[in-house]
């Protein structure tokens, strides 16, 4: 017997771990080597990457996916998929534009009516979800064509053509615009409002995740739905309220696009929710369901907009723009699942 | 064991026989060597000694669009041409497009070239660019806001004008009951094309959309269409790639429809001269890359602006039978 010997009867999983360890076992962390990586990359292949005004440029496009990509990530830890993510946006902003200017209505009504439909759209995904027990795969598969359908059907039959009518004359457009669409210039630096919008969704989705009781349910759901009913877990609720959450980021998204550009064409937003899905999975989600985080989201959504934006910078040939695009995300998809078996190692 | 090596020497017969005939069946006419020599003909070298400019092209072109494949080339020889080092990125979709212009703007380019197929998505980058101080040509399609947006100029054609093109040419050829084919939903221009013919036709037109990224229900779109209505007597499609599809949906369904069309590639071409084809309305893409750079470079060399104010038009150029032989050779060419 020495001094040294360990203290009886305490549990081993109570013993206190470092700080450093914590840090290896965070979904994100690969997906952050990752983007060192892609960051680092560009930095030398393409000499104006670098420059505060193309970095304001990347930092806006990744907002745009970004601010989609948090919400997938948590339906996605919750184990489902949401393939009509992507035209849902386009959806809410053709219902507020539309609206607007149908009922000659201050825009701020059709921006309310838009919230109402597209939160109605996502309730509609989750609730024959769970009525029906067929994959999420399906369910959205099916929403994602009758959206599509219904997007360029609407239009034409309310517009008389495949674009909505331009509102910017209209009463509240201007503080709309300032809401969903404004932007600050410093110097040569333009930091776009949805910037914001994406860091406020991904504080509030990881304080969801990791602080509140919705946050383990969602765990609990992807982890295994029998398991998470069999102790309690309301799995209907859980699933609705992910679907629900992914539509108020499209009606965030869409009403953007709407103040951003005035005028909406109908046929947008087609294959988009790919690019959410893979800045969920870049960032550390399984496509298996519970395991992943909102943060992972925002760097893979980050890795997204460098590698788009990138290759324009150093003037690539744009034929192969989609075969770096998938190259990248399969190699900083791989480098992540790396990282994160070398973590899991060292516990 | 036994099996392997006669699994060996198989591949090896098929490989050598491979070899063997390709090396001994020459063909003396077409494919890559006749390429060559006609390239060998139009190679580019700056014929100018003004600096190295650099233009950017930025266009709503989805993947392989052969359309726009030839407006690239168009544009790539005039600025092999000009001295100019181009850069041409495109995207299907407004948010995108708008940002590869915040790129361009970006990386401080001394001319930008766009089409405005969503005008409206690119008005504010556009502001932008111009504010920055570089000249901006617009191409294709938005003339009607291209000086608004403070364009130097727009090149293309406009397709009112050439839809109309097609409604008095059918007149001519007698024809009472047409389809339009559109191929894809939520183009603007592809609507304004099939209103101008319809305006000007003097018969009855029907619109037809059809899902253009998948040729077999574009097929099966209009055989049904034809086999529901035998009484068409003329199918317009709105894009090179879809007329020798419409004329197999026309010989299906037994109708004796005329298939005419909008745009050329080589197997239009060969369809006029054989006669399954009517007609076509060229719009001279490779005129729209070539003229947008050059104008730009002329710009920059010499402050000169081309078309008072208005846009300057590349078509329509109606192409028969007879002028489709001479034209042949330039679209295999791929500069038509």
């Amino acid at each position: 017997m020495s001094a040294a010997a360990p203290v009886q009867g305490r549990d081993e999983r109570l013993a206190p771990t470092s700080t450093l360890r914590k840090l290896l076992a965070r979904p994100e962390l690969g997906s952050v080597v990752g983007a060192v990586a892609v960051f680092v990359f560009f930095s030398i292949a393409a000499p104006t990457f670098l420059q505060a005004s193309s970095l304001s440029t990347i930092l806006y496009s990744a907002s745009t996916i970004g601010i989609m990509a948090a919400p997938v990530a948590l339906l996605m830890i919750g184990g489902e998929f949401d393939l009509s993510a992507g035209v849902m946006v386009t959806t809410s902003a053709l219902v507020s534009s539309m609206f607007s200017y149908q009922m000659t209505a201050n825009v701020w009504v059709g921006v309310g009516v838009s919230l109402l439909v597209t939160l109605a759209i996502g309730f509609f995904n989750g609730f024959m979800l769970t009525r029906t027990k067929l994959p999420s795969f399906i369910i959205t598969l099916g929403t994602f064509l009758m959206l599509t359908g219904l997007n360029l059907g609407f239009t034409k039959l309310i517009s008389g053509t495949v674009s909505t009518k331009t509102i910017a004359d209209m009463e509240g457009f201007s503080s709309a615009r300032a809401l969903f669409a404004s932007q600050w210039t410093i110097g040569s630096v333009t930091l776009k409002v949805t910037v914001l919008w994406w860091f406020a969704i991904v504080a509030v989705a990881t304080w969801i995740l990791l602080r509140t009781r919705a946050g383990n349910w969602i765990f609990a759901v992807g982890g295994g739905a029998d398991a998470a009913r069999a102790t309690g877990v309301p799995v209907v609720k859980t699933r609705i309220g992910l679907y629900m959450g992914v539509a108020l980021c499209a009606w965030i998204s869409g009403q953007h696009i709407l103040f951003s550009f005035d005028v909406v064409q109908s046929g947008e937003g087609v294959g988009n929710e790919f690019l959410y899905i893979i800045a969920a999975v870049i960032g550390g989600c399984l496509m298996t369901g519970g395991y992943g985080s909102a943060i992972g989201s925002a760097v893979g959504a980050f890795i997204f907009g460098m590698t788009s934006n990138g290759i324009v910078y150093a003037q690539w040939n744009p034929d192969w723009f989609k075969f770096f695009l998938g190259a990248m995300l399969l190699l900083a998809t791989l480098l992540n699942a790396w990282v994160r078996k070398r973590a899991e190692a060292t516990k | 064991m036994a099996r392997v090596r006669t699994g060996v020497r198989v591949v090896g017969a098929v490989l050598a026989a491979v070899l063997g005939a390709s090396l001994a069946g020459c063909s003396s006419t077409g494919g890559k060597r006749a390429e060559e020599r006609a390239k060998a003909a139009a190679a580019g070298r700056p014929a100018v000694s003004t600096p190295r400019w650099t233009f950017a092209m930025i266009t709503h072109a989805g993947d392989g669009d052969t359309f726009w494949d030839i407006v690239q080339k168009g544009a790539k020889e005039a600025a092999a041409k000009d001295n100019i080092n181009f850069v041409y990125v495109h995207d299907d979709q407004a948010q995108q497009q708008a940002q590869f212009v915040q790129n361009a703007i970006d990386q401080k380019v001394d001319g930008i070239v766009v089409s405005l197929a969503k005008p409206e998505a690119l008005k504010d980058v556009l502001a932008k660019a111009v504010k920055a101080g570089i000249p901006v040509i617009t191409v294709n399609s938005g003339s009607a806001q291209s000086a608004a947006y403070g364009a130097l100029t727009h090149i293309g054609q406009d397709e009112e004008i050439a839809g109309e093109a097609v409604g008095t040419e059918l007149n001519e050829r007698g024809r009472k009951k047409a389809v339009c084919v559109l191929h894809e939903q939520g183009n603007v221009g592809h609507e304004q094309r099939c209103a101008g013919a319809k305006k000007t036709f003097s018969g009855t037109m029907e619109n037809l959309y059809v899902e253009g990224t998948n040729m077999p229900s574009v097929q099966a779109a209009i055989q049904a269409q034809l086999q529901a209505d035998p009484s068409v007597d003329a199918i317009v499609t709105l894009g090179a790639p879809f007329a020798p599809t419409a004329v197999k949906a026309k010989e299906a369904a037994g109708s004796k429809a005329e298939v005419d069309t909008f745009d050329l590639n080589e197997s239009v071409a060969r369809d006029l001269k054989s006669g399954a084809l009517g007609f076509a309305v060229d719009q001279q893409p490779y005129l729209q890359g070539y003229e947008a750079i050059d104008l730009l470079w002329l710009y920059r060399y010499n402050a000169n602006v081309l078309g008072g104010g208005r846009p300057v038009l590349t078509g329509p150029q109606i192409v028969t039978a007879d002028e489709a032989g001479k034209l042949e050779e330039y679209i295999k060419r791929g500069s038509r």
